[in-house]
């Protein structure tokens, strides 16, 4: 045979070209896994700095004053600083850590083992995928030391006219322009890799790997790439017109008649409205990329350690092209106080609400999923219960910011903060864990540990809920986000403030616990138990090679797929459970 | 449920026709019997549609907000605008003529047909660069005109910039694969695709011209 020839030639390459600029999927979702996690260590960094101000404002604290001169003249944070913390650490959650760790780190991991190939369709594309996103987060990160004024601190969402008028803030003269050039790197790349996600699950799958065969990880991520891919062009098009804004003096986003310092400026016509509708138009589907794929991870977790098939797997892929499909028409909801017109948010609350139908098929599907099932408590299964708990927590604060006359009072207060957290943020961060846990011994033939995870597990889940929970009664409350001080200048809220320490000291275990998690991982990589190539009995295709996978997965040959990932407990199996590349024929003569 | 566990090995994976399979591919065949450059190239165009599809509601959103809009048949010469889009179009016509003719193996054919593509590419960039200067000549900048509504400069200048690069990127493109294709260093696949890429660039200047210079 030809390609018998052609793999000869395939030999796995020296350090450099294995390691560091790899063209191989699974290197590549590696690089993007680590990257990714020491990105939201920085991020975690910057949160509990800001909720040290937020607990005790305008505190001094001498040792910070002595490590951060600058930035804690006298130990007092200075607020320019505050602004530019939770606009960077919004920034590089959603899109440095939770985008790339989802998509990057597991999406490249885990398509072409879940779908029988050897790579990806384009590894070159796929390499440079990494590096552009890399480039990004340097120019990112790099705002904090080399931009005079500080990073960008307008806010995740860069609002103008705070973002495109270069004098209105510090933070909007230099660091701005490092979030455009940042934000530019970090859309190629994620266009990069979801036109080869997207390539690779539609013309790489197995013999007799249909689509409703696939795995709901490989459906979700697939459905995800997709996602990206149509709704980035809109960021893109919303940053390159406010570069021009910035630099070139045209007003696509600023209106006539703006007063900055005392002075009008000269620009005429734009809205920043404008810049909203474009921003929600990516930004509502982004919540969706960092949703889907943990989604797709808990069900198959969920399924595994259940030892049942997954309940309603046609439901549940139905359900991931709705959100999928519904989340391009819905970003309207983050703007009802914007002035737009309250019939279009009508439109936007109704479309809204309707997202919570299919979300809601996939809650009841995983609950149907665990009942009658031999649940295992397996570290990976914990995170993926806990997915569930915060995915149903934040989807029904959900429901009361889709409802605009609720929103008009909830909007911009912790409520919503309190919201995000539970659903996008904490369900995917759930997610990513859990998938870590389940995926490691794929990923580097050692089992991580279980003590050491579960009690990463029990002080994450506890005390996230009490960082979060608390936060709904300030946002009822009235209180708003992003208050540098939050008492001096808003006496109301002082007897609120004690939540504020409560919150403040839970989420400083949070952040300890994950070095528990660090620790973990990187001790588990060198020195856990082996693994073997199926340790927790599964069936998917992934599970069916050595762990780890030989350079070129199934090296030219590639397995014949039987039947879905979900046959536990099949009635004819010898086992409870039976890998999709068993035949019906041997399952009677038992021999797998 | 029960009949998606059932369900037998799909048929017909097998019995693809052979010329559907990429050469060299030791990769199973794809379900859907497409290429994979293909595939990816699709994908691409959808994606890149939406970034002009962007642009030209942007365009329409800051047109409707504003109070006045300037009259376009002052402003550009309808003969100009005529020859520019028949220079582009029927380029679309002749790469396809190329592409036809090299799978016939007709190879002069395609090499006439290909040439005439880069030319129209290139006379329609011409015309284009004689365009701005004209309005550059006029005083409209990004942030201001002659014409009253500052915005419609920064959005022409803009657009059909972007749409300018496209062209210029598919005309560098053709050159660098045709002389590729003349040392025999690249595939009649290659060639397609750059194809598809022109035809999409031609396409989207029809919505461009619809939106900006006719509506």
């Amino acid at each position: 045979m030809e390609t018998k020839t052609l793999e000869a030639h395939h030999k796995i390459p020296g350090f450099w070209r294995h390691y560091i600029f790899s063209t191989n999927h699974k290197i590549i979702g590696i690089q993007y896994l680590i990257t990714s996690f020491f990105v939201a260590l920085t991020a975690a960094g910057m949160a509990m700095l800001i909720r040290l101000e937020i607990a005790w404002p305008e505190h001094s604290w001498p040792l910070l004053g002595r490590i951060f001169p600058g930035a804690f003249p006298g130990g007092v944070m200075r607020p320019e600083v505050y602004a530019a913390l939770f606009t960077m650490h919004g920034t590089l959650m959603v899109f440095f850590f939770l985008s790339a760790a989802l998509v990057g780190g597991f999406g490249n991991f885990l398509i072409p083992l879940q779908i029988g190939a050897d790579d990806m369709a384009f590894p070159f594309l796929n390499m440079l995928s990494y590096w552009v996103y890399l480039l990004g987060f340097l120019v990112m990160i790099s705002s904090f030391f080399f931009s005079p004024g500080g990073p960008a601190s307008a806010g995740w969402t860069s609002y103008p006219p705070l973002s495109a008028i270069k004098s209105a803030v510090a933070g909007s003269n230099w660091g701005q322009s490092f979030w455009i050039v940042g934000m530019a790197f970090f859309i190629a790349s994620f266009t990069m890799g979801g036109l080869n996600f997207v390539t690779t699950v539609l013309s790489m799958r197995a013999k007799g790997l249909n689509m409703m065969r696939l795995p709901l990880t490989t459906w979700a991520l697939f459905v995800t790439a997709a996602v990206g891919i149509f709704a980035f062009p809109a960021l893109t098009a919303a940053v390159i017109m406010l570069f021009l804004d910035r630099h070139f003096g045209t007003s696509f986003f600023l209106p006539s008649g703006l007063y900055v310092a005392g002075k009008l400026l000269n620009n005429k016509g734009g809205s920043p409205l404008l810049w909203q509708h474009l921003f929600w138009f990516l930004g509502h589907p982004e919540v969706y990329i960092v949703m889907l794929p943990a989604m797709g991870f808990t069900s198959d977790i969920l399924s595994t350690f259940c030892r049942k098939p997954i309940f309603g797997y046609a439901a549940m892929v139905g359900s991931i092209l709705a959100i999928g499909s519904l989340s391009f028409i819905v970003w309207g909801h983050h703007m009802f106080v914007s002035g737009m017109n309250p019939y279009l948010g009508m439109f936007f609350d109704i479309t809204t609400l309707i997202i919570a139908v299919p979300s809601a098929i996939k809650t009841f599907n995983w609950m149907a999923t665990l009942w009658g099932g031999k649940i295992q408590l397996t570290t990976p299964m914990l995170f993926a219960l806990a997915f569930i708990s915060l995915f149903v927590t934040g989807g029904l604060s959900g429901i009361f910011l889709a409802a605009a006359p609720a929103d008009i009072q909830l909007h911009d207060t912790y409520f919503v903060i309190s919201h995000f957290h539970f659903i996008m943020a904490g369900a995917s961060l759930f997610g990513i864990l859990g998938a870590t846990n389940f995926w490691f011994p794929k990923m580097f033939g050692k089992m991580m540990n279980e003590t050491l995870g579960k009690l990463h597990f029990w002080i994450t889940f506890i005390t996230y809920y009490c960082v979060f929970f608390p936060m709904m009664f300030l946002g009822l409350h009235g209180e708003m986000r992003r208050l540098y001080d939050p008492i001096q200048y808003y006496t109301m809220f002082k007897p609120l403030q004690p939540i504020n320490v409560f919150i403040s000291i839970n989420a400083f275990i949070l952040g300890a616990a994950q070095l528990i998690f660090a620790f973990n991982f990187f001790w588990s990589m060198f020195k856990g138990k082996k693994a073997s190539s199926n340790p927790w009995n599964a069936n998917g295709l992934e599970w069916t090679l050595p762990s780890p996978p030989p350079y070129e997965n199934w090296e030219g040959e590639p397995p014949e797929v039987y039947r879905w990932p979900y046959d536990y407990s099949y009635p004819e199996a010898p086992k409870d459970y039976l890998p999709q590349i068993v035949p019906d024929k041997a399952i009677a003569a038992g021999n797998f | 449920m029960e009949g998606i566990k059932k369900m037998e090995p799909t048929a017909g994976i097998q019995g693809l026709p052979a010329q559907n399979r990429e050469e060299k591919d030791h990769f199973a065949p794809s379900a859907f019997s497409t290429n994979r450059k293909k595939t990816m190239m699709w994908v691409f165009i959808i994606s890149d549609a939406l970034l002009f599809g962007t642009f030209l509601a942007v365009y329409t959103f800051e047109r409707f907000i504003s109070p006045t809009w300037p009259d376009r048949w002052k402003i550009f010469d309808p003969g100009y605008l005529a020859v520019m889009t028949v220079v582009l179009l029927s380029s679309s016509t002749f790469m396809a003529t190329a592409v036809e003719g090299l799978k016939q193996g007709k190879m002069k054919r395609f090499g006439f047909f290909y040439t005439i593509t880069i030319l129209c590419g290139i006379g329609f960039l011409g015309m284009q660069a004689h365009e701005w200067a004209h309005f550059i000549g006029l005083g409209a900048r990004l942030n201001t005109n002659p014409w009253g509504v500052p915005l419609f400069s920064g959005l022409f200048f803009m657009i059909t910039g972007f749409h300018g690069f496209h062209v210029l990127t598919g005309v560098l493109i053709l050159s660098f694969i045709g002389i590729l294709k003349a040392v025999g260093k690249v595939s009649d696949d290659t060639i397609e695709l750059a194809g598809m890429y022109w035809s999409f660039v031609d396409l989207v200047w029809v919505f461009i011209l619809a939106v900006i210079y006719l509506l």
